[in-house]
């Protein structure tokens, strides 16, 4: 017995001594634990509780329901309709590809869907949604909801999408809207634009007015679990609508002035209030049918749009560049008689061309038209009268009136893509070409050929300059907007310009006037005179105008001789038919420009559309003055 | 009284303890203060299933009420039984650490159960009371020189690294982590030479690079991820930061008992077994922790008490192992959860969610307190 407690002794002595050494070690580690504790509840706790809010609390974007767009009359022109589209969230881009895979098999994605959907979810912070499919039919809803237990996290969420009832008509006007890209975040930080399902301005007033229609966003504050399902609304603020829009178009006219250009392959109207600069009217054919944008356009409907020679996303009417013919001649003109070149009474003659050095101008009409003064010039659009009136005149004079009419420069319209064209002036020559102003180059921009290149909107700028009596008038798109709390209605009529005047003298501007009430009185476009009945028009409805005839290809000695016409030339080489006209001739209130590409003679084929629009616009005058908006709008 | 009276006899060697007398011998502070840390559990669950009972609350009630039951019984068991069943308890544990082994093969990834008719038992919870007891008969057995001679320091060597290389296999580092420094606890209390932990903490570390390349792809990934949490914070770090952010943000009281936004919004993982610790803290605060954590710490004050007052070497042995075990477990799983370890599946004694867990560690306390209450108990020497 003694033996066995000795022994025991040894052993719990030592035993004692390392417990204690070990349980002195426990003591330490749970004083750590204890510090640790402090360090994270004390110390550090208050960024620990804002990561915890930051986890919770999740701010929602409440996109705005966006501005619409009217015509003048009040008809609409952009709305919005409901959408039902899908969208999926994915908890920090786990099992995405799965989810790729099924809806692929719902929907048939195609491979570049997959790719952006991939994308787009893998990128998402905070779940947010991701658009899968947009306009869902009843059919796929309820294919979507039948699988519903295969695919967490994908829902179906009524949304609003772009609706443009006019189709083509108004296409190149009020463009259409897609998905935010990159380089539209640009100068703005407005949150809403991060939302997947969110909208922005591509081409025409969606874009020129984007930041009016787009509205402010309402917020609302949800709680969210960890997979990003909401728990409960913690609070919200309601976004407000973007503003709605009336254009300056008649809708009407639009059509008309679309009908008349029918029967052409490819061209441009513009009518223009020539007090106000309102854009009464602005065609471009072809049209295409914005609608594909709005529900995402496809790769090949995309390659036949770009491919068409016609170019139908091309607005030609701001964007379509021409050498403007002869109906530059009232700038030569009016830079001649302003600069002291000419007086009205200089008379200059027209053997049937001009030579200079060995090079001959010719004019187009074989014979000569014998001496002529400024106005019978314009009415017979001499060629000759012009060169020489030019070279009197000399460039800068030219270039200089032409600038103060609108030419070189983009209006204030707003359209996006809005082209400059080319009014040439010696400095620009020399900077562009490398070489200096040449006589040659003067007798050709006395007849608006060369380096000349304007669009018909400018040619609608300067004939309503001219019709004014010399007022730098703006085109014009935008009548009203206003919010959806606020009244929508047109400015009252205006019968002054109130734009600055050009300080053109006024008898030269009626001398200029007069050429051009000639040209369809008895001059290149008497054909004009009568309706397309033949019947004679309304006094009250009769228009002054003037032709062009622009040439694509120089017309070379050979085909001269040979007496080749222009019907024998393949499409995209023949001229291009241009007339400009205002009306009506004692109180002129609307110009108009015209340009069929590859139409030939201006008169032949661009003046009785001018004719038409023209005298319709006239016709239709009435309605605009009238109180007639608030009932169409209220209808 | 009876037990100064106990004490007199004691000369000539114990006189038999009455029934009463062990009833008396039971720490019941020490069953209270379990009992208090069983309901913390209850009330972490309660909460962890968003205010409900079920599905785990109520039934970890009734686990505790049975496992109770069994602790009472363990305590009334002379250890002379559980020096001869410590063998047959540590082969059979082996036994089925292979069998989950096997089957877990033919599984998939990570095996730990073994399903027995209705029953889903986890064989390395078994396996860590097996230890403590098989290494607790073996040094009773051996003499002060023995002890510290390095050839006896051989077998509980292997004792310990066939279990610990078990349940590696499974692979489950957390268990083999507590397996290895429960035994090297109980080796440095039963008196093998300080130097031979400095060798095998050398040879550890020489080993280290070994062992990375044993490791599992994501046993790695967990490690990495420890030393620098923020290198994948949605995904593997991802853990480990909303458990951070769940206790910080709890601050010195807490969000309030049901209001933890972490926990009932689903960023913590495991809220109810694992992370449990953080589910209560996040609620309680750094107050709530104290208390829990003052709990424990009573639990092992009491461990090494009865460990002081055993009367002969199994005794000691055993309590001090479960105790060790005990901080083990309390230690790895707090520190895993406040990002000071990596994270590791180490459940937080009677408070995670887990039926094997709770009944193994119900049987050691059952141990712990049979020690007290067979502190005088004469046992042979024998191997």
């Amino acid at each position: 017995m003694k033996h066995f407690r000795k022994g025991d002794g040894e052993r719990s002595g030592l035993f004692t001594r390392r417990a204690l050494l070990l349980g002195g070690a426990q003591a330490v580690l749970l004083t750590a634990l204890a510090g640790r504790l402090y360090q994270l509840q004390v110390v550090e706790t208050d960024r620990f509780a804002t990561l915890a809010e930051e986890n919770r609390i999740n701010l929602r974007l409440l996109p705005p329901s966006r501005g619409l767009i009217f015509d003048r009359a009040g008809q609409p022109l952009a709305v919005n309709r409901n959408n039902f589209r899908a969208m999926a969230t994915s908890d920090r881009g786990r099992g995405v590809d799965v989810l790729v895979e099924r809806l692929d098999q719902i929907f048939g994605l195609g491979d570049a869907e997959k790719t952006r959907m991939l994308r787009e979810l893998r990128r998402s912070r905070n779940a947010q949604p991701v658009v899968v499919r947009e306009n869902l039919g009843w059919e796929e809803v309820a294919r979507l909801e039948f699988n519903a237990p295969d695919l967490p996290g994908v829902f179906i969420d009524l949304g609003q999408s772009r609706d443009y009832p006019e189709g083509d008509l108004m296409s190149h006007i009020v463009g259409y809207t897609g998905r935010v890209a990159d380089e539209d975040l640009a100068g703005r930080d407005d949150p809403v634009l991060q939302l997947a399902t969110m909208r922005f301005g591509k081409k025409g007033v969606e874009r020129s007015l984007e930041d009016d229609l787009r509205g402010r966003a309402g917020a609302v504050q949800v709680e969210v679990n960890a997979v990003g399902r909401v728990v409960r609304e913690l609070d919200r603020t309601e976004g407000q609508p973007g503003s709605n829009a009336l254009l300056t178009i008649d809708l009407d006219l639009q059509r008309f002035a679309a009908e008349k250009m029918k029967e052409h392959q490819s061209g441009s109207v513009v009518v223009m209030d020539v007090i106000t600069g309102d854009i009464i009217a602005m065609v471009s054919t072809p049209g295409f049918d914005p609608s594909t944008f709005a529900r995402g356009i496809t790769q090949s409907e995309w390659r036949d749009l770009l491919d068409n020679p016609e170019r139908p996303l091309h607005n030609k009417a701001i964007a379509g560049v021409y050498p403007p013919g002869s109906t530059y001649k009232m700038v030569t003109a009016l830079a001649a008689l302003e600069s002291k070149a000419i007086d009205p009474w200089t008379r200059l003659p027209c053997v049937g061309h001009l030579e200079l050095g060995s090079i001959k101008f010719h004019c187009w009409l074989k014979g000569g038209h014998g001496s002529t003064n400024v106005t019978e010039a314009i009415a017979q659009s001499c060629d000759c009268f012009f060169y020489e009136a030019a070279r009197r005149a000399g460039i800068d004079r030219v270039s200089d009136m032409a600038q103060r009419l609108g030419f070189g420069k983009v209006s204030e319209l707003g359209l996006p893509g809005e082209s400059a064209a080319n009014q040439p002036t010696r400095a620009w020559k020399q900077e562009k070409i490398g070489k200096p102003w040449q006589h040659g180059d003067t007798f050709n921009l006395g007849i608006g050929q060369g380096y000349m290149t304007a669009t018909p909107l400018q040619l609608a700028v300067m004939t309503a300059r001219l019709a004014n009596g010399g007022y730098e008038v703006q085109p014009n798109l935008l009548l009203a907007k206003a919010t959806p709390r606020e009244e929508l209605a047109p400015p009252p009529p205006r019968t002054k310009p109130s734009a600055p005047s050009l300080r053109l003298n006024p008898q030269h501007l009626a001398l200029i006037r007069e050429g051009m009430v000639q040209v369809v009185a008895a001059g290149t476009a008497s054909h004009l005179r009568v309706d397309a009945k033949g019947r004679p028009l309304d006094p009250a409805l009769r228009f002054a105008g003037k032709t062009g005839t622009a040439q694509v290809k120089r017309i070379t000695e050979r085909e001269r001789e040979m007496g080749i016409t222009q019907d024998q030339l393949p499409w995209h080489l023949r001229h291009h038919a241009l007339f400009v006209c205002f009306g009506p001739i004692d109180n002129p209130r609307y110009a108009c420009a015209v340009i069929v590409e590859h139409g030939q003679g201006g008169g032949k084929t661009a003046g009785p559309i001018g004719r038409d629009v023209l005298v319709e616009t006239m016709k239709r005058d009435p309605s605009r003055r009238t109180d007639s908006f608030r009932k169409m709008a209220s209808r | 009284m009876s037990l100064a009276s106990a004490n007199t006899v004691a000369l000539d060697g114990p006189a038999p303890v009455g029934f009463a007398e062990k009833i008396w011998r039971i720490n019941w502070g020490l069953v209270l203060v379990l009992t208090a840390i069983a309901g913390v559990g209850v009330l972490a669950l309660y909460s962890a299933a968003g205010g409900r009972f079920e599905p785990w609350a109520a039934r970890h009630a009734v686990r505790y009420g049975s496992a109770f039951v069994l602790m009472l019984v363990v305590a009334m068991v002379h250890p002379k039984v559980w020096l001869a069943m410590a063998w047959p308890i540590y082969i059979v544990s082996v036994l089925l650490l292979v069998a989950v082994d096997v089957i877990g093969k033919i599984g998939m990834g990570a095996q730990r159960w073994l399903v027995i008719g209705p029953m889903q038992i986890q064989p390395s919870e078994i396996a860590k009371v097996a230890v403590i007891l098989v290494l607790a008969r073996y040094y009773h057995g051996l003499s002060r020189e023995q002890a510290s001679q390095f050839l006896y320091t051989l077998p509980p060597l292997a004792i310990i690294l066939l279990v610990v290389g078990l349940v590696m296999v499974q692979p489950d580092l957390g268990t083999a982590m507590m397996v290895l420094m429960g035994g090297g606890a109980l080796l440095f209390v039963a008196g093998v030479r300080i130097w031979m932990f400095l060798a095998a903490g050398v040879g550890a570390v020489a080993c280290l690079p070994i062992a990375w390349t044993l490791m599992h792809e994501y046993q790695r990934k967990r490690v990495l991820t420890f030393l620098d949490p923020d290198r994948d914070p949605l995904g593997a770090g991802y853990h480990i930061t909303q458990s951070k952010i769940a206790i910080g943000s709890g601050g010195l009281f807490g969000k309030g008992f049901l209001k933890g936004t972490q926990s009932s919004l689903n960023f913590l993982p495991e809220k109810q077994t694992d992370f449990i610790f953080t589910t209560f803290v996040e609620e309680w605060g750094m107050a709530g922790a104290c208390v829990l954590l003052g709990l424990f710490a009573l639990v092992l004050v009491w461990g090494f008490s009865i460990a002081f007052r055993s009367q002969h070497h199994f005794g000691r042995l055993l309590a001090l192992g479960v105790t060790a075990m005990m901080f083990l477990y309390v230690f790895i799983n707090t520190a895993m959860v406040m990002g000071l370890l990596p994270v590791v599946g180490v459940p937080l004694p009677l408070v995670s969610n887990g039926g094997t867990a709770l009944l193994s560690v119900m049987f050691a306390c059952g141990l712990l307190i049979g020690v007290n209450v067979y502190r005088d108990a004469q046992l042979p020497r024998t191997r």
